[in-house]
């Protein structure tokens, strides 16, 4: 089944490239491999059992044996939560570019790349098989971003890739050394010796390694932090981010910030946390520091740029970094059992709606940008409102879910979030809040000078929303409501994961 | 039946240069790589996993215990399946010479016909007797049919062709006298009765002879693999070789000089890798001493690679890196890193081959030229994708990303090293990054410039479009990468049961951990 899934998207941009010649049967077929990919994700909702901890759908080949690399695939409530929101956006993204005329069938085939490797990653359970669709899913992306961008896209595409590439060599050196001490690859294998507090010992005898175990277990736990902080990114590894978000095509920003920066978010909570327990413990003041900065820095950042997509971006590492706090602050053996389990469960809500909100609103800012003719300064606009409303509303409305608005799908995730850190780590959370202050003031402002004030002259021909984007957006504005008032949907289907972590992080 | 490789490419190369036309030359040509990659396969076939396949055998000049011996272990076959691959690819690759087609193809085969010796000798001496023969065609690839900057004069283009060629040939003749002398040495010192390498592999070689054998052969091998300071003729003599020519000589010309250095300094002297008992700056053996050259070559060639304005010396200065990884390999004596090691010089003859296929073939033969600044504004994505998304593939497999040959190769190299040298592992990583980035800045420079400021729009002269042999060449090539990436244990299950048999049994009882 979950073959199937990573599968279907690869078969796809295949068929689209050997075929297509016309954008218009690239799009359709794109749009119906990613809906048939739906479809299986669905299905995987049907046969999940979410009482269950453990990992369904396993599936387990002999691949080479010799070098610890096994094909095994499986999923728990978080990968179904991952796979879920991979394909969500991957639809949104093609419905966004729907119209856009410079994207091609190559484009299309990229995306549905894209999409196979995210599946690929939320999937694997043997390090050698996750790290192929990691760095796999790279490639597209670098070339959405190469070939589609803005005017700087060339740097910004450099820049994304090679950062992503020091993370993802140091990931794969730790993981080298974990291999060397365990012949193991398998996370699930890995997380049990780690559990039980064998891998490390074992480990710094076979490298001969003069220092103690905990020094070399601690230098193995920071590079493969490094890998997943890059990706998601952590501030100081974010510098990447603003110039990739903001020189990729608005469609393309979707996916990188919808579903790859959850890759990271991903890592941590499979890898670190699985396989780094006492490490993630050790360092937590650290990590908790990084995470608030995460949250902070970027929202002032982003209050002060110009660019909406820029800010966007940074209101994106803001909204990723409760993600952080949230694991980091649940990694404390010491807490309450509930208190992890609410930080964890926010956690997890939180990556699906900040997918959903974030993969929204550069939507919207796609929609703007085809409108303005490429426009998208915070100051190029300015009572749109009036000019068109049912544009204004509904981005209004995403970017409230954005800014946690009860009601909409960003408050419980991040509710939770406060909730369970706030008794774990009182001060982080604390220094947290402020970044919340700050993303309000910021979107508070966008929504202040794009949407109010004095009508822009220039805009009085723009169109509003036509039936068919009325028609391609609503799913997903449903989808918003729908998870603010019920969160459960998504809570009750990683119950199971969830609890388990919160009990296996203490032990 | 392996013999055959040997005796066809000999035979093939007679029939180009007797070949009445020039189609005719190229048919027999590709015939015969065709003919030696079916009998590598074949071979395959019938592998039993650690069988020491007996080739032929026959009495050669008893007198001085010389056998005329061919023999092949995984290793070897490994290795002649690379050979026939890459000669395949590279006949393809090199369609369109014109000129003196015949005899191009006849020197091609004797070096292939060379290599397939070395690869399958199961004697030392026969296996420098084919070593040499692989030289001299080499010279002559070069000196006739090399290729030369834009730039350079008419009467300077003879001159720079003959330079490239004869720096190669005298650091191979040098590297050949050092084996030699060992080799002789080795000879007399186990009573010349015999040169094959199970008799000398068991002779227990007196410690202070292996302890300056080893390094001698060892050095003499690693010359010819581009071993950092005596890499200087790779980087040259791959730019300023044909296409087909640099093609071997990275895919496959490289690996004579690996596989020396396993099959023979390695495999008969493993006593030189033992600790000296004593610090000379730091070094405590020559397998650090040697360690260490391998890492300032992966790390110094790649960041050589990263500020070269000609295309064809990144590739040349990315084999002097990536070699690198194969002596690293060796000399973590893990048995995940030596199989790393041949595993790279298998995934390298690949790779490589089609990187230098793309510069070489696709590129300079339409643009004549391979510098930079010439090329940018060229934007070669629009007028050759085909050539462009062949190098951006062969990139990703170059730079080690999973799914590749290149990754697997890595990935075991790194891991004997972090085993065998810790604090290395780190160095190398930096060195794949910067792998990485030449890898992606020729890619930028080379395909996705932008037009010169200043300059009229980027002329599009019509280049002539991307020809099927080119096509089947690259897709072989590519196939070949992916296929061994993805599926790993075609070739591990060749290597493992090699290195495991009673040939290694010294390199194993010594340092092996």
């Amino acid at each position: 089944m979950i073959t199937v899934l990573t599968l279907l998207p690869l078969i796809g941009g295949l068929v689209l490239l050997a075929s297509c010649r016309s954008r218009e049967a690239a799009r359709m077929t794109a749009v119906l491999f990613a809906a048939a990919s739906l479809a299986v994700v669905v299905l995987l909702w049907i046969g999940f059992n979410p009482a269950s901890a453990g990992l369904q759908f396993e599936e387990w080949h002999e691949w080479a044996p010799c070098l610890g690399i096994f094909y095994h695939v499986g999923a728990d409530g978080l990968g179904i939560l991952m796979v879920t929101l991979a394909a969500v956006v991957t639809l949104m993204s093609l419905a966004a570019s729907w119209a856009n005329k410079k994207q091609g069938p190559t484009y299309y085939a990229l995306v549905l790349f894209l999409e196979s490797g995210l599946f690929g990653t939320f999937t694997a359970l043997n390090f050698v098989h996750w790290f192929i669709f990691w760095e796999l899913s790279l490639i597209p992306a670098y070339f959405l971003v190469r070939l589609w961008g803005g005017s700087q896209r060339a740097r910004a595409a450099n820049q994304f890739f090679l950062y992503t590439m020091v993370g993802s060599i140091a990931l794969l050196l730790a993981f080298l050394a974990l291999y060397l001490g365990t012949g193991q690859f398998d996370f699930l294998r890995l997380a049990d010796l780690a559990h039980n507090g064998q891998i490390f010992p074992t480990l710094a005898q076979n490298l001969h390694w003069a220092g103690s175990p905990d020094r070399l277990a601690m230098l193995l736990f920071w590079a493969a932090f490094l890998g997943f902080a890059v990706k998601t990114p952590v501030v100081p590894f974010h510098t990447w981010l603003p110039a990739a978000y903001s020189e990729a095509p608005s469609e393309t920003t979707m996916l990188l910030t919808g579903a790859m920066s959850k890759m990271g978010v991903y890592g941590f909570l499979r890898i670190l946390v699985g396989i780094f327990p006492q490490q993630m413990e050790q360092a937590r003041t650290t990590l908790l520091w990084f995470a608030v900065a995460t949250i902070v820095l970027p929202a002032f950042a982003a209050w002060a740029q110009k660019d909406l997509k820029r800010t966007f971006a940074y209101s994106s590492v803001n909204h990723l970094g409760y993600c952080i706090l949230g694991v980091c602050a649940a990694a404390h053996f010491a807490g309450t059992q509930t208190e992890n389990a609410a930080a964890l469960t926010g956690v997890l809500l939180q990556v699906f709606s900040h997918a959903l909100t974030a993969a929204a609103l550069f939507w919207f800012i796609a929609l703007l940008e085809r409108r303005s003719g490429g426009l998208r300064g915070i100051d190029d606009f300015g009572g749109l409102r009036k000019i068109v409303p049912v544009l204004s509303g509904l981005m209004g409305i995403a970017i409230f879910a954005s800014l946690g608005l009860p009601g909409l799908n960003g408050f419980p995730g991040e509710f939770l979030i406060f909730k369970g850190s706030f008794a774990l780590t009182p001060w982080a959370t604390s220094i947290s809040v402020l970044g919340l202050l700050m993303t309000a003031v910021f979107l508070l402002t966008v929504i202040q000078k794009v949407f109010s004030g004095p009508v822009n002259p220039r805009w009085q021909a723009m169109p509003d929303l036509t039936l068919t984007e009325r028609l391609a957006l609503a799913p997903a504005m449903i989808l918003m409501l729908v998870l603010g008032l019920y969160p459960q949907i998504i809570a009750g289907m990683v119950s199971g994961a969830v609890n388990q972590w919160a009990a296996g992080v203490r032990f | 039946m392996l013999a055959w490789t040997i005796y066809t490419s000999f035979l093939g190369a007679l029939a180009a240069r007797l070949a009445p036309s020039k189609q005719l030359a190229r048919a027999f040509a590709l015939l015969t790589a065709l003919a030696g990659l079916a009998l590598g396969l074949v071979a395959l076939v019938h592998w039993q996993p650690g069988e020491l396949l007996t080739v032929a055998r026959v009495a050669w000049i008893p007198q001085l215990g010389l056998e005329y011996r061919l023999a092949a272990d995984g290793i070897s076959l490994t290795l002649v399946l690379l050979t026939g691959i890459a000669a395949t690819s590279g006949i393809l690759f090199s369609w369109n010479i014109e000129h003196r087609t015949q005899e191009f193809f006849a020197f091609y085969l004797v070096l292939i016909g060379g290599v397939y010796g070395v690869f399958l000798s199961f004697d030392l001496f026969l296996l420098f007797v084919f070593y040499e023969i692989a030289i001299i065609p080499k010279y002559f690839l070069i000196a006739i049919w090399g290729s030369v900057p834009k730039d350079a004069s008419p009467e300077n283009r003879g001159a720079l062709r003959e330079y490239a060629a004869m720096k190669l040939a005298l650091y191979s003749f040098a590297g050949s006298a050092l084996v030699l002398a060992g080799m002789v040495a080795a000879w007399a010192i186990s009573g010349g009765h015999s040169m094959s390498f199970d008799v000398l592999a068991r002779y227990p070689f007196p410690a202070h002879f292996q302890m300056w054998a080893f390094p001698v052969v060892f050095l003499g091998f690693a010359v010819l693999a581009g071993m950092w300071p005596f890499h200087t003729w790779a980087p040259t003599g791959h730019a300023a070789a044909p296409t087909a020519a640099s093609m071997l000589l990275a895919g496959v010309v490289m690996k004579l000089g690996a596989y020396g250095c396993l099959r023979v300094a390695m495999m008969l002297f493993p006593g030189g890798l033992a600790p000296w008992g004593f610090h000379v700056f730091g070094f405590g053996s020559w397998r650090e001493v040697f360690a260490v050259l391998a890492l300032i070559g992966i790390v110094y060639g790649a960041s050589v690679a990263l500020v070269q304005r000609d295309f064809k010396f990144v590739i040349g200065y990315s084999s002097v890196s990536h070699m690198g990884f194969v002596l690293l390999g060796l000399m973590t004596l893990t048995q995940i890193g030596l199989d790393g090691a041949v595993f790279q010089m298998f995934s390298h003859g690949v790779i490589a081959g089609l990187l230098f296929a793309v510069v070489g073939r696709m590129v300079y033969d339409r643009t004549h030229t391979r510098d930079f600044n010439d090329l940018s504004p060229l934007r070669l994505a629009h007028v050759i994708p085909f050539a462009a998304v062949t190098f951006i593939l062969a990139g990703m497999a170059s730079i080690g990303l999973p799914g590749f040959s290149g990754f697997i190769a890595e990935f075991q190299v790194l891991a004997g090293t972090w085993r065998a040298f810790p604090w290395m592992t780190a160095i190398a990583g930096i060195g794949i990054l910067v792998g990485i980035a030449f890898t992606w800045r020729a890619l930028q420079k080379a395909f996705y410039g932008e037009p010169a400021p200043g300059r009229a729009a980027a002329h599009h002269e019509a280049l002539p479009p991307i020809s099927l042999p080119e096509k089947c060449g690259a897709i072989l090539l590519l196939a070949t990468s992916l296929i061994v990436g993805l599926y790993p244990r075609m070739l591990t299950d060749l290597i493992l049961p090699a290195l495991n048999s009673p040939l290694f049994e010294g390199l194993r009882t010594g340092a092996w951990r």
